[in-house]
Formats: C-alpha cells, structure tokens, sequence
C-alpha cells in the first residue's frame, strides 16, 4: 500500500512536470514584444511607473529573452526554490497575490457552500428520479437538470444580476461588499457578504446540480436492478426500506470516492461566474491576468489547478480502496 | 430469460404467422420450439431506436435539433431582408437646408444626410427582434451566428474524436509501451482544464496577429489537440474489455484477419458508446465557444456567434438593463442548442446501457 502510494506521488510528479512543459511552451508562442506592449499599458495606466530595469528583470526571471529550453529550466529552478515569479502587473510575488484570503478565501467559500447545496439538492432529486424512473416525476426533474446543465454560465448569471439585482433590486448588484459602508458589528458585515454571495452560489449550484443528479440516477437505477435488491423485495421488505436501507447506501459508494475528485473544483474558482459579478476570487482574477498575458500569474493557476486535478484522482483512487474493500490496490 | 423481454411477439392469427417477415437470424430456422414461429427478433439495431424513441426526451431533442438547423440554414435563404454585418442606416435623418441664389431666384436647398445607425431598435415590423448597439438586425445575426456556432462545435468534436479514437484505438490493440506512452500524455493532457486552456491559446492566437476569418477555425482545431484523451480513454477501455470478450476470441480462432476483426467485430461494438459521448461534447463544444467568444476571445465582431452577440453586456450594463432582446435570444438559442444535444445523447445512453434493461 505505502509502496503504492509512493509509486503514484512518483507518476504524479512526472505528470505535472509535463503539464509545465506543455503550458511554458504554450505562453511562450506569444510574441515577446506583446507581452512588453500589454504590461506597458497597463501599468501606465495603472501609474505604477514601469522601468527598463524592470522589464529586463521581467525578461530574466521567465527566460523570455533565451531559448524556450532554457527559460523553461530556469522557471523550474525557480520553481523548486519555491520562487513563482512577480506578476508583470501589480509587480508583487505571484504566491502572495493568488493565496491570500481574498482571493482563494473568496472562491473556496463560494464552491464550498455551492458543493452543499449541489449534494443536498440533486441527490434526493436522483433517487426520486430512479425510482420512478420513466413517471411524470421523472420527466419534470430530468428536463429541469438538463436546462441547468444547458445554461452557459455567463448568459445565466447576467439574467439573475438583471432580473434580482437590477430589476427587483433584492441583491446588490456586484462586487464583495456594499461600497463606503461601515458595519455596526460583525452580524451585519457577514449578512451584507452573504448578500452578495448569494447569486454567484445560486449560479453555480443551478448549473452544477445536473451533473450530480444524473450520477445519482444512473447509479440508483443500477442498484435498484441488482440481484440483492430483488431479494429484499421478495422478502417482503417495505418499499421504504428498501431504498433507504438497502439502495442508497450502495448508491453513495460512487458519491463517496467521487468526494476526492471536488477537490479541484472547491478551489479552483468559478471563473465565469467570479468575474460577471465582480467577486475577487481567484477565478476573475486569473481569466484577468490570462485575458492580458501575466505570464507569471497564468503559469502559476494552472500548475496549481493541475496540481489539485492530479492530488484529486490520486486521493480518489486510494478512496476507493478504503470504501469498497472488493478494490485492490497494487 | 432476459431475452425474452426483447423479443416481440406477433399475435396474429397462425396462418398470418407464416406469412410474417423472420428474423434475419438463422436461429429461428433450426430452433425446435414452435413458439419461434411467431416470434420475431429485433435486431440490436432497431432495438436500440426503439428504446431511443420511446423516450419522449430524444424526440424532443431531435425536433429542436432539426428546427435550429432549419433556422440558422434555410433561414437567411428565405430573410434576405438584411445581411450578417449590415447596418441598418436609416436611423436619424438629418435635414440641413442652404439658401441657394441664383438666376431663376432664390430656393431654399436641403440636404438630407442618411447616415445615422438605426442603433438598439426595438422589435418591429422591420427588425423582427430588433437592432443591436451597431444596427445589424438581431434576427439575421441570430441565423448566421447559429450557423457559425453549429458548425465550428462539428468541427471540433469530429477532429477531437477522429484523434480520441486512433489513439485510442492503437493504445488500446496494440497495448504494452505504446499503451504506457499514450496514456501518460492522456494523463498530462487531462490535467490542463479546457477553459483556461482555451483562453491562453486564444490570447497566443490574438497576440500572432491571426486573421480573424480563420481565427475560430485555428482556436478549436487547437483546443482539439489537447481534449481528446477523454475519447481515447473510452475508446481504450472498451477495446481492453471486448478483446477479452468470447465472441472476439471466437473471431480470432476463425482464423478472420486483423482488419476483418476490428472493422467488423470490434468497431461496431464501440460505435454507440463513442456516438453518446460526440453527442454530449457537442453541447460542451457549444457552451465553450460561446463562453470564449462572450469573453471576447471567440469569435470576432463583426461575425456573427451566439457568444459574440452576448459578449457586449459585459461591457455596457445600460444593454443589459434595457434591451433584453439584444441578448436575450443568442442565450436563448445556446440553451436550446446545448438542450437539445443532451438530451439526444441522455436518450441514446439510456437505450444503450445493457445494465438498464426493459
């Protein structure tokens, strides 16, 4: 088992090492004097005052000058010396800028309490489903999932801002917090966050539940046709118990090892959602930095979210081991 | 006894039963029972479709399919009234008089001046959905944006799944360090999430100065080339399971030849499951290129995308408080694209899952 796990943490490493190659490649095809010219604007605009020292650091820190081999061992020298770079916009470390609680504090909050509301919602929602699979019942809850999946996640959040915050006026319309307001007390500046939280949940749980829903039927609709199943009907078992005791719990196996593999979406940031209304989380903050080429930042979120993809698959795979004892690992 | 479920039984009278067409399967002849008599086999083909249609879902889904591809195909054939990028220039109209003196005597002259955009017109008559902020009719744009959308999810799920399944395929056969090779890059690929992906290689795209005719065309034949490791990954899994399979042994010990073996025996074997998931990617292919294009990385303006025509209330909130119908009807048609591909591909998963049986 140790030797397993040991052996993955190995395959994962090479995994990733790969994953950095490809994207170092990738940013590199854009033309070094782009890169110059968008860094130019912005931090005129921004009046941080940019140098010619700073570019030629900006240059040597990620390589762009030398070849694409050599500046992507430099990054990952860096890299190993736990050295991200310095974002060519705001000019501060890139570790500093992505994790701190604004940004990572944001997102994470936001998926946690969407994940809740996803299993609390679409879970009951598949088992009826299942059960009455091919009813009215079933029909109505499939169609409505679907839609969810269907909605782009941009067109559906502007519809909520429009209709809720716009129109009825119920929820602000963007941002973290009501601008130029003190709280009274710590109740209050958590209900005004809670405020402006709720439509970016709202959007995410509706286009997220679909997912999960179907998950669930399909694996009901597996159990509910198994052998053993069959059994406890013909022992005369009420209905009730027999989905409830005997169904469901099988029917969770998959949802338990499938909890590994939220991993990557609990931190990661909903990127549409974040910056359609305006949250600082690390979503909107990255799909900036992608849209006007910081190299450093963009470099940085998508190790990182390979690096949650990949702990995810493998603390799935060891889930699986530990749930259903019929599965090896070797 | 599970058979039996699938196999219909013909309750005509039994001198009809003879006239009735048999299975094609040669069962039904040297078979003693008499009950096949009035038995006829479905072949696993027309008991696919019929467990396909008896799903009100699939149908649905086929119709809306077929109505948007009326729409955005035969629709600009039939409202020619405006073009994809015409503005409609009759907007404000400016009267600018001169008094002209001359032999005759004096007349007062005007100029009329047309050049005023027809901008954000609501629906009428004359623009059936109304204008957007550049006085290019919506309807119109609705066809050709649809057009393009459609088009370029095609595109990208058949390049995407042409590589997923050769890869797939030769991983899967041929096995051993092939096998090893393919299935890291799969593993590597897999960890690059697509939106972000697709961002940094549309501001590569832009920052190469590509023209933007082509540019939609490069993008998702790009994207392809890092998204088919989830079709090469199902594709090998399904290879690895039925070589195993006894019929698959059985083909071998007849001596059939490789080729006779997978185009024959194997492929048809795969084909439904692949066809679910083209199905569902097409779906996820249109959500990304709207959501690229609503992110300005997509499809460029003039041109015409269901994205594109949404793209301009992230930048102007006045658009989306007040003319509804300029992003309104683009969203609606992605849902309704997007809809109707799940649930054609929900449909065909349900009439495919063996585990499912009816």
């Amino acid at each position: 088992m140790f030797k397993y796990i040991l052996k993955r943490i190995g395959i994962s490493l090479l995994i990733l090492l790969g994953v950095s190659f490809i994207l170092y490649v990738l940013l590199r095809c854009m033309p070094t004097d782009f890169v110059e010219l968008k860094v130019l604007n912005l931090t005129q605009t921004s009046n941080t005052g940019v140098t010619d020292e700073l570019i030629a650091k900006m240059y040597e820190t990620y390589g762009l000058d030398g070849n694409i081999v050599e500046g992507y061992f430099n990054w990952l020298t860096n890299v190993a010396h736990f050295d991200f770079g310095t974002s060519f916009i705001s000019q501060r470390p890139v570790l500093d800028e992505v994790f701190n609680a604004d940004r990572l504090g944001t997102s994470f909050f936001v998926a946690a309490i969407a994940t809740v509301f996803e299993f609390l919602i679409a879970i009951p929602l598949g088992i009826t489903a299942a059960t009455h699979q091919y009813s009215v019942r079933d029909y109505v809850v499939t169609v409505f999932v679907l839609i969810g999946i269907s909605l782009p996640s941009f067109f559906f959040g502007q519809m909520l801002k429009d209709i809720f915050a716009n129109k009825l006026g119920w929820f602000p319309v963007s941002g973290m917090k009501d601008a130029g307001i003190t709280y009274a007390n710590a109740g209050e500046a958590l209900l005004d966050y809670l405020r402006h939280m709720f439509l970016p949940i709202l959007t995410v749980v509706v286009l997220s539940i679909g997912g999960r829903m179907r998950m669930t039927r399909t694996n009901m609709l597996e159990v509910l046709n198994s052998d053993y199943i069959r059994t406890a009907r013909a022992k005369g078992l009420k209905e009730g118990k027999v989905i409830y005791k005997h169904a469901f719990r099988n029917t969770m196996i998959p949802v338990v090892t499938g909890l590994a593999g939220l991993i990557p979406s609990l931190f990661s940031g909903a990127m549409i959602t974040e910056s359609v209304f305006d949250l600082t989380g690390i979503g909107s903050y990255a799909l900036n930095a992608m849209q006007q080429g910081d190299i450093p930042v963009i470099m940085t979120y998508n190790m990182f979210l390979a690096f949650l993809s990949v702990t995810g698959v493998l603390l799935a795979d060891l889930m699986y081991g530990i749930v259903d004892p019929r599965v090896k690992l070797a | 006894m599970e058979e039996k479920k699938e196999l219909e039984i013909v309750s005509e009278e039994l001198e009809e039963a003879t006239s009735v067409v048999r299975a094609e399967t040669v069962d039904v002849e040297d078979s003693e029972s008499p009950l096949d008599k009035n038995v006829k086999l479905m072949s696993p083909t027309r008991m696919l479709l019929r467990r396909f249609f008896r799903s009100k879902l699939s149908i649905t889904g086929i119709i809306m399919l077929v109505a948007l591809f009326l729409f955005c195909w035969v629709g600009p054939v039939v409202y020619t009234q405006w073009g994809e990028i015409e503005t409609d220039r009759t907007g404000a109209v400016d009267y600018a008089p001169f008094e002209v003196e001359c032999e005759s005597g004096d007349f007062i002259q005007v100029i009329v001046t047309n050049n005023g955009i027809n901008a954000l017109a609501k629906p009428s008559a004359e623009h059936i959905l109304g204008t957007d902020e550049q006085g290019m009719d919506i309807f119109t744009r609705l066809m050709y944006g649809g057009r393009l959308s459609l088009t370029i999810s095609f595109l990208a799920v058949f390049v995407t799944s042409a590589l997923g399944i050769v890869l797939g395929g030769i991983s899967g056969y041929y096995g051993g360090a092939v096998d090893n090779i393919i299935m890291r890059i799969c593993d590597m690929l897999m960890c690059l999430p697509t939106l972000p992906l697709m961002l940094i290689i549309g501001t590569v795209l832009e920052s190469n100065d590509v023209p933007s005719e082509y540019y939609i065309y490069l993008l998702m034949g790009l994207l392809s080339l890092f998204s088919w490791p989830g079709m090469a990954r199902l594709v090998r899994g399904q290879i690895l399971y039925l070589r195993e399979q006894e019929y698959m042994v059985a083909a071998e010990a007849m001596g059939y030849s490789t080729v006779r073996r997978i185009f024959k025996h194997l492929i048809p074997n795969i084909l439904p499951q692949i066809l679910v998931s083209m199905t569902m990617s097409l779906g996820s292919m249109i959500l990304y290129e709207s959501t690229l294009s609503y992110l300005g990385l997509g499809v460029k303006i003039p041109y015409a995308s269901w994205g594109t025509m949404i793209e301009v209330i992230s930048k102007r909130s006045d658009i989306l408080q007040n003319n509804f119908n300029v992003w309104g009807p683009p969203g609606v048609c992605i849902i309704i694209a997007v809809l109707a591909f799940n649930f054609i591909g929900d449909g065909l998963r349900d009439a495919l899952d063996p585990k499912q049986r009816r």
